[in-house]
């Protein structure tokens, strides 16, 4: 996976591994517009991008059948080692975690639909705070799996942080809004799954992070990832007994 | 059948023509006279063949006769001759492959060998001639005996050393990986494994020295009656017939006839035993 | 010099680095202690270096895997830890190898008794020309006198062990030229570990065999190490990896690296080991 490693003897195999990468890609920039329509769905009221994002969650389930066969092909014929091993194992667990980030896409674009036809009487600015960062730090890691870039995997490892910041401070604001006024309660109960999906996105990002970090350097990323998501004590602090 | 031929394929099939005709007519001319050689020797020598040659001795001029004494005179000659040439021979290829390998006096050693497998046997002859027979003053069957040894020698020499030699090194390296000392390897490991080997080429041995004229001629001579005692002149095959061959009387020539065609099928046997052998060792 | 990649921390200097190594290895990694402890051994034929600088620990009854390109040195190692190379005049080896306190390296070794305790297999089978059971007499009645009933005995438990004895128990007296190549591989680690040794050497065992007998071998491996350290050379990585506690890459005389085999395998430290492993070589 490291670039400054020589060709492989067999140049099939380093043919296969490169579309290996390509199909990863492809996935990866797949995954990553639809998390964009869909973004674009509830903050522009778009319709048309809603069911665009819907529809390419098709195109990613039937990529991550044919990065799976791939990769059992290639374990079955190649036996593959070290770091070529590493990549081929990352590729399934990369295109599990771009499955679920299109699916939460997905859901995030059918919500739009029903958000779209309410009027909501406050701003999504927190929302679209958060769809830029998650959307940055999807294409980052996504880079990272192209380019076997370590180093950017750290970065979108660690700016996870900030996603969940603002998703705490979403959540908070969300439920000030169904306690002030009742009629909230649909589209902020949408807003809420909404956030959530995306914080969601945010975390199979990071995943996607260690496992490229993994295959590029052979080892776990290791130490605790700072996890900011306090949003299960927002309200009602548990009583420890 | 065959497509359309270019020009440098026809070329091709000229050549190989006119090569396996070259090389068949070679071929043809060469056995034709081995097998005008044999079929003259099977002719006249069946001939003469009659019980009377295994019962009675080699005659005086104008009488009849058979070949007992020499047949028992070259049986005794070459017996004796192994046994003197085949161990020497044996231990001194041993020494060659086993312990010797390629140092400079193994290597001396094996030249010199070859020299004296391809001496020519009447100088072997004379020189015993002037080692055995010269001081004793007289012929003796031992004389022959010790000259026959010295040609059987040097070919049991080669052929045990190069037999061990093509034993895969890892057979040897095996038994001493066991932390076998190297003479149970030599005795216990080696030499069943060259058997065969060593076995036709004693046995291919034989068969040159059964047939050796020159050297009897110098040593053993002959001897018209029964004789037993090695100390004294011997009389066997090939001189036999080298001298009745070459007299005027016709009884003498079917006799020789007769030592030729024994003698012929004696080292065919021993030829047929010995690819016996060595097909026994390519099976295993 | 050369830099080696062991799973001790690097940086220390060598001797320091190897003997914390023996004791970080096994908290680390589930190595046992050394029974042969290898100490910077250097190997020459004639003048030609053919070993550099090797220091490498045997686990006791653990397999210790070693892979490397063609003449990279493997194979030499083997025959310096039974002191093979002393049939042949030019070729000399210095350094330590040190089993139970002792240097079997040091002139004045018995070279028989020392290569009853370190046992060797070879890459074709070596069967002697002679019965199945007097091959596996032959090495036991080297260093030992048995009974008959003893010694047969101990070539059935030897057949036993090297998973022979079904196939062979009905004809121990014909030729042992007339079993199969898998079949006689087994005989030939039949009578070495018939002499009981402490270390068995395995150089390359499978690689004149079919996938099937190679299998039987690496099973019997394993099956062997719970009472002999092992070390094998293989050209072949799997089973360098299906058989092996730790792994050594040899390249060009030098070890490159050393590890647990399943590190080696995943994740190597040296880009040379990585380059071999995964076929991206020169």
């Amino acid at each position: 996976m490291a670039p400054e490693m020589a060709e492989h003897i067999v140049k099939s195999f380093e043919v296969e591994l490169n579309r290996l990468r390509a199909l990863l890609t492809e996935m990866g920039g797949l995954v990553e517009s639809q998390v964009a329509m869909a973004c674009e769905a509830i903050l522009s009221r778009d319709n048309a991008a809603a069911t665009a994002a819907v529809e390419t969650d098709v195109k990613v389930d039937a990529l991550e059948r044919d990065v799976e066969e791939f990769v059992i092909r290639l374990l079955a014929l190649r036996q593959p080692m070290a770091q070529d091993l590493r990549l081929i194992v990352a590729s399934l667990k990369i295109t599990g975690d771009l499955e679920r980030i299109g699916d939460y896409a997905a859901n995030v674009a059918k919500r739009s639909l029903v958000l779209n036809q309410i009027n909501l009487p406050f701003a999504l600015a927190g929302l679209a705070h958060m769809s830029r960062l998650v959307q940055e730090n999807l294409k980052s890691v996504i880079d990272a799996v192209g380019e076997s870039d370590a180093d950017k995997a750290v970065d979108v490892w660690r700016s996870d942080e900030g996603v969940d910041e603002i998703y705490n401070a979403l959540f908070r604001e969300l439920i000030t809004y169904m306690m002030e006024d009742p009629r909230n309660i649909t589209p902020c109960t949408h807003l809420l799954f909404i956030a959530k999906n995306l914080e969601r996105i945010g975390d199979h990002a990071t995943n996607v992070a260690e496992t490229v970090y993994y295959a590029v350097k052979g080892e776990p990323l290791s130490g605790n990832r700072p996890k900011g998501d306090t949003s299960a004590y927002a309200v009602v602090r548990p009583n420890r007994e | 059948m065959i497509p359309p031929t270019s020009r440098l394929l026809r070329r091709r099939r000229v050549t190989n023509a006119v090569a396996l005709t070259l090389s068949g007519a070679a071929a043809v001319f060469a056995l034709f006279w081995l097998v005008w050689i044999l079929l003259t020797t099977i002719y006249n020598g069946f001939a003469a063949l009659s019980p009377r040659l295994f019962t009675q001795m080699t005659p005086p001029p104008g009488s009849e006769g058979g070949l007992l004494n020499a047949i028992f005179g070259s049986g005794a000659i070459i017996f004796f001759a192994v046994l003197i040439g085949a161990p020497i021979g044996i231990l001194a290829g041993t020494y060659l492959a086993e312990y010797g390998k390629m140092r400079p006096i193994a290597e001396i050693i094996r030249f010199v060998n070859d020299i004296l497998l391809s001496a020519p046997s009447i100088v072997i002859g004379l020189f015993v001639y002037t080692l055995v027979v010269g001081p004793s003053g007289h012929f003796s069957a031992w004389a022959g005996a010790v000259s026959l040894a010295l040609i059987l020698l040097p070919v049991v020499v080669r052929t045990t050393d190069e037999t061990m030699r093509l034993i895969p090194n890892q057979l040897r390296e095996a038994a001493l990986a066991l932390g076998a000392p190297q003479w149970r390897v030599v005795t216990q490991v080696m030499y069943p494994a060259a058997r065969s080997g060593m076995l036709t080429g004693l046995l291919l041995g034989i068969a040159r020295i059964s047939g050796e004229t020159a050297p009897l001629l110098f040593t053993a001579l002959n001897n018209q009656y029964w004789s037993t005692d090695l100390s004294q002149p011997m009389a066997n095959i090939p001189v036999v017939i080298f001298q009745f061959a070459l007299s005027p009387y016709d009884a003498w020539h079917s006799l020789a006839w007769a030592g030729a065609l024994l003698m012929t099928l004696f080292v065919l046997m021993v030829s047929v035993g010995a690819r016996f052998f060595l097909r026994a060792r390519n099976q295993s | 010099m050369t830099q080696v990649t062991t799973d001790a921390a690097s940086g220390a200097p060598a001797e320091q680095r190897q003997d914390r190594g023996s004791v970080q290895v096994r908290a680390t990694s589930g190595l046992n202690a050394p029974k042969m402890a290898i100490r910077n051994v250097e190997f020459f034929y004639g003048a030609n270096k053919a070993l550099k600088g090797i220091t490498l620990d045997l686990p006791d009854r653990q397999v210790t895997g070693m892979i490397g390109p063609s003449g990279c040195g493997k194979s030499t190692l083997l025959r310096v830890l039974n002191r093979m190379y002393d049939l042949y005049p030019n070729q000399r080896a210095t350094g330590e190898v040190v089993m139970d306190g002792q240097n079997i390296l040091a002139p004045g070794i018995d070279l028989n008794q020392l290569r009853s305790r370190i046992g060797m297999v070879f890459q074709k089978p070596t069967p002697f020309p002679m019965s199945i059971h007097d091959n596996i007499a032959f090495g036991v009645k080297l260093h030992e006198r048995l009974s008959k009933s003893a010694m047969d005995e101990r070539v059935e438990w030897s057949l036993t062990r090297a998973a022979l004895w079904a196939e062979v128990k009905d004809r121990l007296s014909a030729s042992a030229m007339g079993l199969s190549g898998g079949q006689q591989q087994r005989l030939c680690i039949a009578r070495t570990i018939a002499t009981r040794p402490d270390v068995i050497l395995l150089d390359e065992p499978t690689s004149a065999l079919d996938p099937i007998s190679t299998l039987k071998i690496e099973e019997l491996i394993d099956e062997l190490k719970r009472d002999f350290t092992i070390a094998i050379v293989t050209h072949n990585m799997q089973q360098a990896a299906r058989c092996a506690d730790q792994v050594a890459f040899f390249f060009l005389g030098e070890m490159v690296e050393v590890g647990p085999a399943a590190r080696i395998f995943t994740a190597p430290r040296e880009k040379r080991t990585q380059e071999y492993i995964t076929g991206r070589f020169g």
